[in-house]
This record gives C-alpha cells, sequence and structure tokens, in this order.
C-alpha cells in the first residue's frame, strides 16, 4: 500500500503542477473573439483584454510607415482603424478586400493596437454555376 | 469517364457493407466460404477505388474542366507532379484518398494474415470494412470527387481552372499529405487488431507483435508527414517558424504523441504482461484521434489556416466517432477480467514505473494540446463567450513536459526493471550527469542567459551520454569477445537486438530535434524597408541589396530581390528571395531565401513593395541551429528503420521454426 501512495503522491505532484501551467496559460493569453460592433461599444477600463476582430479590410485603407502598417476593418457600415506593428510579416493573403482577423488590444484612443494579423483570400467562387451529380 | 468513378465508388460502398456482413456472418455461422467471399471483397474494393482514383487523376493532369472537382483545385498551366497532388488538394479528393489508403492497407492486412489468425480475422476484416464502409459512405453521397457543372440540364466545359493553392506548390506538399494520410489510416490497422483479440479474447502476444510492427511503421509515416509539414512552414511561409499550434497541426500531433505512449507501453505488456488494459486504450485512442482529426479539418468546427470549406460533412464524423467509442469503451468493460495485469509495480525506482510515468507525461501533453485546441468551441459553449488561446499557451505547458519527458529518456535505460537501488542508481547517474551540467555551466560562462535553453541543452547532453554509454558497454563486451574494432563491435550490438538499439537512435534523433527547437530562443530578426542598394546590418551579416528584377512564366509572374550577404567581412555570395504573383487565383506567394548552417539559418523574406512601389520590403531572419530538427529527423527515420530490421538473436526464434529449418538442411544434405 506504501508503494501505491509514493506513486500516487508523484503523479498528483506532477499532474497539479501541469493543471498549475495550464491553468495560468489560459488565463494569460486566453482572447476574445469580438465582433466590430462590440469593439466599438466596449469601455475604456477593458482595454487590457486580448482580443480578435474579424472583418473586411476597407479598400486603399493600406498605409506602411516603417514597420507599422495601418488599414481600416469594414463590417457592413460599421469602422475600425487598426495599426499593426507585430514582428511576424504579414500574410500574403492580406491585402484590399480579404477577410482579416487582427489580435490585440483597443487603445485608449478607440485605435485597435494588433500584434498578429491572419487574412484569407476573399472568395472567388461566387459566380460559379449551379452544381449537379453526374448522371450516373 | 465521370460516371464510370462514381459508379466505381458506388460499387465500392456496396462491396465494404457485404464484406462487414459477410465475414461477421460467416463467422458467427460457421461458413468459411463466406469469410473467404468477404476477403476476396476487400481486394475489390482496392481495385475499384483505384479505378476511380486513376479517372480522378486522368481528369486532372488532361484538365478535364467539367469537373467541378478539376476545377477547383487544377489548371492548365500548372507541373504535372502538381495536378497530380491535386489528387488531395480538396476535400472530396482528400477523402477518396484515404478511402484507397485505407483499402491498400486492408488488402495488405488480409493477404498477409488470412492464415495466421483464422479465427480473428473475420472481426479484424469486420472492422477495417466499417471504417470503409462510413468514408465511402462519405465520397458516395455527401462529398462526390466527381459532380460535374451543369447549368440547367446542360453540363458546361469551362475553360481553365483555378489552379492548387499556390502555397501548396512546392515539393514537401506534394509528399507531405501522403505521409500524414499514410499515418492516419494506418493506426486503423493496429485498432483493428486489438478489437479483434477482444473480442475473440485472443491471449495477448499473438497480436500484440503484429500490432507493434504496424504501430511503428505507422508512427515513421506520421512522424516525416509532420516534419514535413514543419519543413513546408518553415521554408514557404515566410514567417521563419515551423510550428504554429494550429488546430490541424494539432490535430497531427495527438494520435502522433497517443500512439508513442503506445510504443513504450507495449514494452511493459511484452515483457512483464502488465498494462494490457491500458494498451488496449490506448491503441483505440490513437484510432479515434486520428478519425477526430480527419472530423477537425474538414468541419469548420474551429478556425484554422489549413481548413477546407466548410461543410455538412462534420455530422458524420460525429456520428461514427460517437458510435466507435460507445462500442469500444463496451467492449474493454465487457472483457475486463481476460486483460488482468499478470504483475505488480513493486518500486517508484524501477523501469516500469518509468514507463508508467512516460505514458503519464505524454497523455498530459496529448489532453492539453486537446484542451487548447477545443477551447474556443468549449468556452462558447459553457460561458456563450468564444474565446481562444494561442502559441503562448501551448509553449508554456509543453516546453516543462517535453523537458520532463526528455529527463525520462535518459533515465529509463539506467534504471533496472522491478527495483533499483539508490546506490547502483548514483553509479549509473555519475556521467549522464556530469556531462549534462559541464555543458549547462559552460554555457552559462559563454553568456547564455535563457533558463529553458540551459536546462533543454543539459538534459540533452544528459541524453546523448546515457546512449552513448549504452552503445559503449554493450560494444565493449563484444569486442572483448571477437577481438573486432568498436565500430564493428556496435553494428553487431545493435544488429543482436534491433528494437532496443533502434530505440536508442530514436531517442538520438529526438535529443538532436531538441537542440533546434531550442535553437528558437536565439532568434533575431529585422524588417526593413530599403531603397534598393542600400545596405542592413543583422548581427554579424551585412545584407547588400541590388535593384529588384522581374520576370514572367505562364504560372506566375515574380520579382526579385537578389542581396549579397556579407558575414565580418567575408563575402558570402548572393541570396534571392522572390515574390510572386499566381495568375489563375491572383494570389501572391513568397520564396524565401534560406542560407542553411549547421549553426544557423540566414531567412530572408521579399515581402513585396511598399505602398508607393519605390521601396523593397525584406525580412531578415537569423534562426540558430534550425537544422539540428531536420537531421534528428533523419536520425528518428534510421532508428525507426533499425527497430524494424528483424534482429540476429536467436532467442527470437520459437523453437518450431528452428527445428524446421534444421529439417531442411538435413533434406539436402541426403
Amino acid at each position: 500500500m506504501n508503494n501505491y501512495l509514493k506513486f500516487g503522491l508523484l503523479i498528483v505532484a506532477i499532474v497539479g503542477t501541469l493543471v498549475w501551467l495550464a491553468a495560468g496559460g489560459i488565463s494569460e493569453t486566453k482572447t476574445y473573439y469580438k465582433t466590430i460592433a462590440e469593439v466599438n461599444q466596449m469601455n475604456r477600463d477593458s482595454v487590457d483584454k486580448r482580443i480578435r476582430v474579424g472583418g473586411d479590410v476597407a479598400p486603399n485603407s493600406i498605409v506602411r510607415e516603417g514597420r507599422e502598417v495601418r488599414f481600416t476593418l469594414a463590417q457592413d457600415q460599421l469602422r475600425l482603424n487598426v495599426v499593426y506593428s507585430g514582428i511576424d510579416p504579414l500574410p500574403d493573403t492580406f491585402k484590399d478586400g480579404a477577410q482579416a482577423l487582427a489580435d490585440g488590444k483597443l487603445g485608449p484612443d478607440g485605435v485597435f493596437r494588433a500584434t498578429k494579423i491572419q487574412a484569407k483570400c476573399a472568395s472567388k467562387y461566387e459566380a460559379k454555376p449551379t452544381m449537379a451529380k453526374p448522371a450516373a | 469517364m465521370e460516371n464510370i468513378g462514381a459508379l466505381a465508388i458506388l460499387l465500392a460502398f456496396c462491396f465494404a457493407v457485404y464484406a462487414v456482413l459477410g465475414s461477421l456472418i460467416g463467422k458467427w455461422a460457421s461458413r468459411p466460404l463466406l469469410v473467404v467471399s468477404a476477403e476476396r471483397a476487400v481486394y475489390c474494393i482496392w481495385a475499384l477505388l483505384t479505378t476511380a482514383a486513376g479517372i480522378l487523376i486522368y481528369s486532372l493532369i488532361h484538365g478535364d474542366f467539367r469537373l467541378a472537382y478539376v476545377w477547383e483545385h487544377s489548371n492548365r498551366s500548372m507541373p504535372a507532379i502538381y495536378k497530380f497532388a491535386s489528387w488531395w488538394g480538396g476535400q472530396e479528393g482528400s477523402l477518396l484518398f484515404w478511402s484507397w489508403l485505407l483499402a491498400s492497407y486492408s488488402s495488405v492486412v488480409v493477404f498477409k494474415n488470412r492464415r495466421k489468425f483464422r479465427d480473428m480475422m473475420p472481426y479484424v476484416t469486420a472492422i477495417l470494412m466499417a471504417t470503409q464502409t462510413f468514408f465511402l459512405i462519405l465520397i458516395a453521397f455527401v462529398a462526390k470527387p466527381f459532380n460535374v457543372w451543369q447549368e440547367g440540364r446542360l453540363i458546361v466545359d469551362l475553360r481553365d481552372g483555378n489552379g492548387l493553392n499556390p502555397l501548396l506548390q512546392y515539393w514537401t506538399m506534394v509528399i507531405h499529405p501522403p505521409m500524414l494520410y499514410l499515418g492516419y489510416v494506418g493506426f486503423v490497422v493496429p485498432f483493428a487488431f486489438a478489437m479483434g483479440s477482444l473480442i475473440t479474447k485472443q491471449p495477448g502476444e499473438a497480436w500484440i507483435k503484429t500490432t507493434r510492427r504496424w504501430t511503428l511503421v505507422t508512427w515513421m509515416f506520421q512522424t516525416t508527414g509532420i516534419l514535413l509539414g514543419a519543413g513546408w512552414a518553415y521554408a514557404v511561409l515566410g514567417w521563419g517558424g515551423y510550428w504554429g499550434w494550429d488546430p490541424v497541426e494539432n490535430a497531427s500531433l495527438l494520435p502522433w504523441i497517443t500512439a508513442t505512449a503506445f510504443l513504450h507501453s507495449v514494452m511493459m505488456q511484452e515483457k512483464k504482461g502488465m498494462m494490457k488494459i491500458w494498451n488496449v486504450v490506448l491503441v483505440s485512442t490513437t484510432f479515434f484521434l486520428c478519425i477526430f482529426g480527419t472530423f477537425l479539418t474538414r468541419s469548420g468546427v474551429v478556425n484554422s489556416v489549413h481548413a477546407f470549406a466548410q461543410s455538412s460533412i462534420g455530422t458524420y464524423f460525429v456520428a461514427f466517432l460517437a458510435i466507435g467509442i460507445a462500442a469500444t469503451v463496451y467492449l474493454i468493460l465487457s472483457r475486463l477480467d481476460f486483460l488482468k495485469s499478470e504483475s505488480q509495480l513493486e518500486s517508484v525506482l524501477s523501469r516500469e514505473s518509468s514507463f508508467l510515468f512516460n505514458n503519464l507525461i505524454l497523455l498530459a501533453s496529448c489532453f492539453a494540446v486537446l484542451w487548447g485546441t477545443l477551447f474556443p468551441v468549449i468556452s462558447e459553449a459553457v460561458t456563450g463567450e468564444k474565446i481562444s488561446v494561442d502559441a503562448p499557451f501551448f509553449n508554456r505547458v509543453q516546453i516543462p513536459i517535453a523537458m520532463f519527458l526528455m529527463l525520462l529518456t535518459g533515465v529509463g535505460p539506467l534504471i533496472a526493471w522491478r527495483k533499483s537501488s539508490v546506490e547502483s542508481l548514483k553509479r549509473a547517474f555519475l556521467w549522464p550527469m556530469t556531462g549534462g551540467v559541464t555543458v549547462a555551466v559552460a554555457l552559462a560562462a559563454l553568456g547564455v542567459r535563457n533558463g529553458y535553453a540551459l536546462v533543454s541543452f543539459m538534459l540533452c547532453t544528459f541524453v546523448t551520454v546515457t546512449v552513448l554509454l549504452e552503445f559503449y558497454k554493450g560494444a565493449s563486451a563484444i569486442r572483448s569477445k571477437t577481438g573486432s574494432s568498436l565500430l564493428i563491435s556496435m553494428v553487431e550490438l545493435t544488429h543482436r537486438n534491433t528494437p532496443r538499439y533502434g530505440g536508442y537512435l530514436v531517442h538520438m534523433g529526438i535529443v538532436l530535434m531538441f537542440v533546434g527547437f531550442t535553437g528558437k530562443a536565439f532568434d533575431k530578426d529585422t524588417t526593413v524597408e530599403l531603397t534598393p542598394g542600400s545596405t542592413i546590418q543583422l548581427g554579424q551579416y551585412e545584407l547588400h541589396t541590388f535593384p529588384v528584377e522581374t520576370a514572367q512564366n505562364e504560372n506566375y509572374g515574380s520579382m526579385s530581390l537578389p542581396v549579397e550577404v556579407f558575414k565580418n567581412g567575408h563575402d558570402l555570395g548572393t541570396l534571392v528571395p522572390e515574390h510572386r504573383v499566381y495568375i489563375a487565383s491572383k494570389q501572391p506567394t513568397s520564396e524565401v531565401a534560406i542560407r542553411r548552417r549547421l549553426n544557423e539559418d540566414l531567412y530572408l523574406n521579399f515581402a513585396g513593395m511598399s505602398a508607393d512601389n519605390q521601396r523593397a520590403v525584406l525580412q531578415a531572419y537569423v534562426f540558430p541551429l534550425v537544422s539540428w530538427i531536420w537531421i534528428g529527423y533523419w536520425v528518428v527515420l534510421i532508428g525507426t528503420l533499425v527497430c524494424l530490421t528483424p534482429a540476429k538473436s536467436r532467442l527470437v526464434w520459437p523453437r518450431t521454426q528452428v527445428v524446421e529449418i534444421a529439417d531442411k538442411h538435413a533434406k539436402v544434405d541426403h
């Protein structure tokens, strides 16, 4: 029995450490998905939250200034100004009209400070003929 | 043509259903001919799916753009090899590929084992074919690869296709998916054997041997697939990373982790008759994680850069998983008696216990990855708010786990079965610990201040010394007997017990990979907008740029930025990073230029022109030690192949076979 106690204690110690690490990791790096509307309505005390916001890149809004890139995310009529200053290069798919996801925090001036950008090509399958199965 | 393809898939589906029913009913009603006919059905399915795949490949290569799949994933200007790779470039084709691989594996399994395990084989066939049926339902009725464009009742032939995603037009992407799929699909086989032996209450030893070899081969493919993916991300995506904890990457890692755990704990069953339940659970978990991984990639449940289009296919996967898991759990619970352990753990300081902790840690790692991957889904269900976790979460949990595993890798070979005395451990640990501490102190003295890196290098040295000592001790014993050189003795030693020394080689490969991963702690980077012709500095490198050159071919247009590289005043030649825009898809990609060396890679990415088109945007990185990841992979591969080589040791052969050989010789003598 003593043996099993030893094993039990070791296992509890290991699992406990990992759970502690995981819990800390989650609370430090969790990111909230928000829409542009939600971000615009956020009050100033939630500026410390890490947020991921998605939208389309407004045409002709991308401006490079040294290491910073400024652009506007659009969703219907809503707009959100974003400034990106992360270290990773912007993805190749990031261009006018692309769907983009920006990770970062909302600045006190209402400009979104992004540290990471993901982008998907705008869909080009819109005008496709209707599909049907082969006549087997 | 496409009608024949669709018909072949439909017929394959019927044959698969027949194979399941035939082998089960044949077994229950003791009709051996019915069982044999079910086995023949397996070969037929392979032939039918080969036909369907052949037609799809032919259409891809000849550009039959009436087919929706061909139009979406191929075009006229693509090189033939990528047209071929489009087979698995999209949802429908890759499901066909999955089914075809499963049919190939099943045929091999049935052919090789049809006489060996008479009792168990009908069940093995039935389980393989049940999985096959599921995938054939998908391609026969849900995601059909042979759909044609149609307007009203008229079939439309479009002029040119969309082309394979340019990011995938890279050589590793031609082999990466097949390797991963060979891994994913291969894990079905050990699962089928495990279940077959449970149903028929076979003694564990026979199936465990067959299964272990299968798992090892599959594990090798999976490792290759994951590493090729990492190599592709590094060389193509332009940010210099090889692993981003993306849900789809995680999906491929999950079964790999549980398979690794199985490969270790199976030794406990072979040697000591322990952990039988656990092994069945691991084999089943691996299989379901493979299906789950396929589901994650295709259902649109999680956001991922790899994701296929959102589709209704998810519900089918959920149903299959639910039924499969329920059946497996029931089966294991009803056979618990038969899975009783033959011996017990005796001491915390024993080889058994090191295996136990190895499994615990691997499972914890697997669970953490799964948790992180599904966190957005879980949090949305519980709190209504969609919250995700990112790479920092994974790194924070996985780095300590990896270090602990590394420690166990070193400890395992040093510690005795059953019970180790503290005295003998002190003796065994003396040199490895000394080596590890020396390296850590030396590095700290040289100015390395990153705590994780120091611990990692210490553990890497620790494991390396233990492995080298194992080889040295064994080889010295042989040398003193035979008098041959140390190198020849080492080869002889490895040949005598291939699973053991092959395993050590795999561990060495993993150590080398860890050296590569640790290099990440010392990355340097810079991003500049520069007028071509100017010079920038990064670490010891001086980068002198030349004017941008442009070129055009039928597949893409490109701009390239030649950069002459100097290090401490020495001219190291010119690197040419390139920026391409593919014509068919209008998608830009970067062709990075990498100067690979053992100590560090210089990595240049030409990210395009600035907004006013006057200056070039250049990203320059220095990645220390990255090459060791790829070298480590080759060592792992060689180690695995050594494991698979039959050992020379005579103990492995059952007595009957030795007698047979003796008989043959006797006959020849007459």
